[in-house]
């Protein structure tokens, strides 16, 4: 099954620019190679920001059906989104790229982590790198809940999600599942279901 | 390749395909029960290298599950690294491509449009989550705490690329932390 943009399921959807295979692969790549600190944020930056495939609105649809299945994410948002455009092929393309691009640079930093990774330098690099990547996933996370606006009953149950997972610390699975007929609950009474900011 | 090589290769593949497949939330979900694995079980690695090899996967560019693919490289090389890079990788990309084809072909019906918009505000909660415990992590004092609030804004308010900020980040971190 081939999907053409214009999805077109969604004809309520304004037209978008569709990738090419290679335009595609190389997007993945670039995700894969930036993605310090996880690929989500860089996944939606390139994807929605940069290029403009997706919407916001269908980008965080991508992303709150990745959060469902086992697995990384922004792997599983990868696949999902990899077959929109171009099937199967699309799917391996998006993994190739955000896995392949950085497995050989990853590889090349544990050998010089065994030789260097003790130098104090390092280290202090390391430490200030992680505490940037921790700001652009909590900026990417405001930015979305910004942009698109979501009512006050799935505000709150998006707060919710946040307090039990990062506050609270209570089990991921348990609060998905506590949370997402609350979630659809919200979503099904919102007067403007899955009305995206301009 | 020797005998010995493919069982090695063969037991990677055991240890991490199921557990790719009970791995809500990401690979973070199971970092402990890999560590019971290929720390205590199998004693792959040991316990310091192991932490090492995990922060290692969050510093560099990719997603956080490549530590499983450190640990392969470690364990048995390059066939190692593919082979656990795969068993971690291959079965939930399954899946999701078969959720993502049932969702292209119910998308019109009102359900499956309500459903998806109710899992959004999920999807931002546990990222935000996410975040934070990885600001926790990260601090070390007013040094790491500054980076993480100016990356925040700066990725929030601006269309800029956040590669400046990390960079930044880094050099703050040799010149200050």
């Amino acid at each position: 099954m081939t999907n053409a943009a214009p999805d077109r399921h969604r004809p309520d959807l304004p037209a978008r620019p569709s990738p090419t295979r290679l335009a595609f692969f190389l997007a993945y790549l670039q995700i894969g190679l930036s993605g310090f600190g996880g690929a989500n944020a860089w996944m939606r930056r390139v994807i929605v920001e940069e290029r403009g495939w997706l919407s916001e609105q269908e980008y965080a649809e991508y992303l709150g059906l990745a959060q469902i299945l086992p697995g990384p994410n922004a792997l599983n948002c990868a696949v999902m989104i990899g077959d929109r455009f171009h099937g199967t092929a699309g799917a391996a393309l998006a993994l190739l790229g955000i896995l392949g691009g950085p497995l050989v640079p990853l590889v090349g930093i544990a050998g010089l982590y065994a030789q260097y990774g003790s130098e104090p330098l390092v280290a202090a690099a390391l430490k200030g790198l992680a505490a940037a990547a921790a700001g652009m996933t909590i900026g990417t996370a405001l930015k979305m809940g910004t942009r698109l606006r979501p009512g006050l009953a799935l505000s709150a149950v998006g707060v919710c999600a946040f307090v039990g997972i990062g506050l609270l610390r209570l089990p991921m699975l348990g609060v998905v599942l506590a949370l997402a007929p609350l979630g659809i609950l919200a979503a099904w009474l919102a007067p403007q279901r899955g009305g995206a900011a301009p | 390749m020797t005998g010995g090589t493919v069982l090695l290769l063969a037991q990677l593949a055991l240890a991490f395909a199921p557990l790719s497949l009970v791995a809500i939330g990401g690979a973070i979900a199971v970092l402990p029960e890999i560590q019971r694995q290929v720390v205590d079980l199998r004693g792959w690695v040991a316990a310091d290298a192991f932490m090492d090899l995990f922060a290692l996967a969050q510093a560099a560019p990719g997603p956080n599950m490549m530590v499983v693919s450190l640990i392969g490289w470690q364990v048995a090389g390059l066939a190692g690294l593919l082979v656990a890079t795969l068993a971690m990788v291959g079965p939930p990309a399954l899946l999701a491509l078969g959720l993502g084809r049932l969702r292209a072909r119910f998308a019109s019906l009102a359900w499956v449009r309500v459903t998806q918009a109710g899992l959004i505000p999920i999807a931002l909660g546990l990222n935000l989550a996410s975040g934070v415990v990885l600001a926790q992590a990260a601090h070390h004092g007013a040094t790491t705490l500054v980076l993480t609030l100016g990356t925040t804004l700066f990725v929030w308010l601006t269309r800029r690329n956040p590669l400046w900020t990390l960079a930044a980040g880094a050099a703050a971190g040799m010149a200050l932390l």
